[in-house]
């Protein structure tokens, strides 16, 4: 890297202080800074804000009249329509993965999962934490068990490495720099393996969680590592209650990506179009020489609450949302587009809402054994002896545990 | 020469053994804590006054947890412009509540939102309390604070030793944080990492009990101790504890216990939330087997802890449990075990006992085998008795 580097620069002398006739130095920090004898300081309200890419306008036609269509069959087009839950921005960029492709999520991505396969069967099992998860994950943050999911998982039993998506994470962005490091796997397995097609991994976060420590390192040695990895933020204008005004101060989340000497795209969230064309490109950079890490910041607006325990209009106005969800949503736009196309209309519409209505219920809970199982690969011993406790306190105390709903019942302590 | 140890059957005292066929409780024992009853609340104002930790002749208020939080956050800020209150979503009065109104009465310069970063918070406060400010952290769950946890053991805690001689200190910092289950958190709305701090010197960790308490510590923990503070709120109490605290200020000394409930039998040693949970077992065994009497501790600070009451009443009692919601691996239970069996070794009838979280996370469907509960309590209080 040094090396290449120094072919680049084209002053003759090196000296470190930069005598000889260079007009810059090579500070090992900032190998092509040039001299100045005018003392500026960089203004960030200065520099023109990096523009959104969109393809659509909010009426679903598409803005430059001189490119062609958006190069997707409708069909699959249609099939996002009915992953589109709430923002389209997972589904679109989901959509221009591969099936190899791995990706690593915040709890807002369940269309990344739809998109990838998960029915919604799966959501309602985890939802529920039933027998047919296992029984360990959260549903939303604290009272009801029927909003967005937030810790889905797909995980294969066979083999580790089969998993394409990880289970989700409740802290934020501790996700980001392990998406580094995964991308980096890949990037040695792929070149280790010349039958495997090079594979990214997508990394999807907010720009809340662009806050976090865990983003910066992630960015700076995905960077560093050269790792085949696409960074997805979803800026969506609120942290929860804080705005993004109080979140960071500079151009987006896109401009820390520049900072970070990573190729950067902003696009329009709303526009699936936008999303799918600047991921399919984005996925193919990650892939070029060698790999590298892309970011792309998917501008949007959060019209529904944090989650089932969050009233948003404590800190909102809710015409400022209910203005939103009228003029521009990524579902609206994309089902405008459609019905100028002629493949969508109403009878569709409801068609589809029914039968989404028809989601499936809670089933049993796992047996209790698997409340100690997984912690470590196997039971320690001090587990075990917890377990058999614990049979004795249910069996001692009858009456005061309701073990019905529990596959097994109390037989569900024993080893399998 | 060996001199022969009195142990537990050589002992002169009299061992005192209880009806080992003690009969089952009368009624049932895991039912949810009726907090409109138990006697760890200040029903009435009059149950306020004699108690040397509140003012005399102080007005008082109805409040619920995040309200006690909130009008100590109150006094606090109307008491010095030094203290400072920020943290994720805190303008608009925070997840949970008790931070409301404290922007609009005291300004956004000292009441504001912090970027989502939770080292950055710890770090921001601990600059702050450095150059002689009181910054009021709050981290919005205690399972998020990790981040901030280079900040708080290499940062904080050694803040006062690093300096040395200069006598700098980060006294005035106090990082609050919610805490502990409420039936449905899961994996990452349930933890209680209180041994994991209390683990490193030069932090004071508190828990407190209820509304009146929170109250007095939390405002002791700005104003009377020049130490960081780790302000852990038992996030089930925020609403479901409420009872009578005085209006005005007033604060509760750390590193002291209180004993709750004078007793002779056994020591039942606890903090936050599982207080309640012993409370209702105590009742339900001191039914069940006529003449016991238990005593129960609440540690209130777990550390730098109170060892000379917990060790006054287990010499008195002889046998002792500790309770705590989280794991029981490495717990707070296992540091008082081990300080109760040597200071008070010869005076032991039974070993103590720890009921805590067994050594798992908390899936979300096991969460009521999981953590300790009425029943797990009493039947370690039991077998404790007849041992």
């Amino acid at each position: 890297m040094q090396d290449e580097r120094s072919q680049r620069e084209d002053g003759e002398a090196q000296s470190p202080s930069g005598r000889g006739r260079t007009d810059r130095v090579h500070f090992p920090g900032a190998v092509n800074s040039k001299f100045t004898s005018d003392m500026k300081f960089l203004k960030a309200s200065d520099l023109p804000a990096i523009p959104t890419y969109r393809v659509l306008d909010s009426d679903g036609e598409i803005v430059d009249k001189t490119r062609g269509p958006p190069d997707v069959p409708d069909e699959e087009v249609l099939t996002w329509y009915k992953n589109m839950l709430t923002e389209g921005i997972a589904v679109a960029s989901a959509a221009a993965l591969t099936p190899d492709d791995v990706v690593f999520v915040q709890y807002r991505e369940t269309g990344v999962f739809q998109q990838r396969g998960f029915t919604l069967k799966n959501f309602m099992s985890q939802l529920f934490a039933n027998a047919n998860d296992n029984g360990r994950e959260e549903t939303c943050l604290f009272t009801t068990r029927k909003a967005t999911p937030e810790h889905t998982k797909s995980r294969s039993t066979s083999s580790k490495y089969t998993v394409k998506q990880h289970a989700i994470s409740s802290p934020l962005a501790t996700q980001i720099p392990q998406a580094a490091g995964a991308a980096y796997a890949l990037k040695i397995q792929d070149l280790q393996n010349p039958n495997q097609s090079p594979r990214v991994v997508a990394c999807y976060f907010g720009e809340g969680a662009a806050s976090e420590g865990d983003f910066h390192a992630a960015l700076n040695i995905a960077a560093t590592r050269s790792c085949p990895v696409v960074f997805v933020c979803r800026n969506n204008g609120y942290a929860i209650s804080t705005p993004t005004l109080e979140q960071y101060r500079g151009d987006g989340i896109a401009s820390r990506g520049v900072g970070y000497g990573i190729d950067t795209i902003r696009v329009d969230g709303n526009d699936v179009f936008a999303v799918y064309e600047g991921m399919k490109e984005a996925r193919r950079r990650a892939l070029s020489d060698g790999g590298r890490p892309v970011l792309v910041e998917a501008m949007s607006y959060r019209v529904s609450h944090h989650s089932t325990s969050d009233d948003s209009f404590a800190y909102r106005a809710r015409v400022e949302v209910e203005d939103w969800k009228r003029r521009d949503n990524p579902i609206i736009r994309l089902r405008k587009w459609l019905e100028n196309k002629g493949l969508w209309n109403e009878d569709m519409e409801k068609e589809t809402r029914d039968q989404l209505r028809q989601a499936p219920s809670g089933r049993r809970n796992p047996p209790i054994r698997e409340a100690f199982t997984d912690v470590y690969e196997d039971i320690t011993e001090e587990a075990q002896e917890q377990m058999q406790e614990l049979k004795r306190i249910l069996q001692t105390y009858p009456d005061e545990y309701d073990l019905r709903p529990y596959k097994d019942g109390i037989n569900g302590l024993d080893k399998q | 020469m060996v001199v022969p140890r009195a142990s537990r059957w050589l002992s002169p005292r009299v061992p005192r053994r209880f009806y080992s066929a003690a009969p089952s409780p009368a009624a049932k024992l895991n039912l949810p804590i009726d907090y409109k009853s138990t006697p760890l609340l200040h029903h009435t104002p009059s149950s306020l006054s004699g108690i040397a930790d509140f003012p005399a002749a102080a007005t008082s208020k109805r409040l619920n947890l995040f309200q006690a939080i909130n009008s100590a956050l109150r006094t606090a800020l109307s008491t010095s412009d030094k203290v400072l209150l920020f943290g994720e979503d805190v303008a608009f009065g925070g997840v949970f509540r008790c931070s409301m109104d404290l922007q609009t009465e005291f300004g956004s310069d000292r009441v504001f939102n912090t970027p989502l970063t939770e080292q950055g918070i710890a770090g921001f406060a601990i600059g702050a309390a450095a150059e002689g400010m009181k910054p009021v952290a709050e981290i919005q769950f205690a399972d998020y604070v990790y981040p901030a946890f280079d900040q708080i053991v290499n940062e904080a805690a050694k803040f006062r030793y690093r300096e040395g001689n200069t006598g700098g200190n980060v006294g005035g910092l106090v990082i609050r944080m919610p805490c502990g289950a409420v039936g449905h958190g899961a994996l990452y709305h349930t933890q209680s990492p209180e041994s994991l701090f209390s683990h490193i010197p030069g932090v004071r960790v508190v828990v407190p009990r209820s509304p009146s308490q929170a109250k007095g510590l939390l405002l002791s923990s700005i104003f009377k101790y020049n130490d960081p503070v780790i302000f852990m709120e038992p996030k089930i109490l925020y609403r479901a504890a409420v009872e009578h605290v005085p209006n005005e200020y007033y604060t509760i000394p750390l590193s002291k216990a209180e004993v709750v409930k004078p007793g002779k039998d056994l020591t039942v040693i606890s903090y936050g939330q599982p207080l309640y949970n012993c409370s209702a077992a105590i009742s339900a065994l001191e039914k069940t087997m006529k003449g016991v009497n238990i005593e129960l501790i609440d540690l209130r600070t777990i550390y730098p802890w109170d060892r000379p009451t917990i060790l006054e009443s287990v010499r008195k009692t002889g046998r002792a449990i500790v309770v705590h919601e989280s794991m029981v691996n490495y717990g707070v239970g296992a540091e008082i075990a081990a300080t109760i069996q040597q200071g008070a070794f010869l005076r032991l009838e039974a070993p103590v006992k720890r009921v805590a979280g067994w050594t798992t996370h908390t899936g979300l469907a096991f969460e009521p085998f999981i953590l300790p509960d009425v029943a797990r309590i009493y039947d370690a209080m039991k077998q404790t008795l007849e041992y």
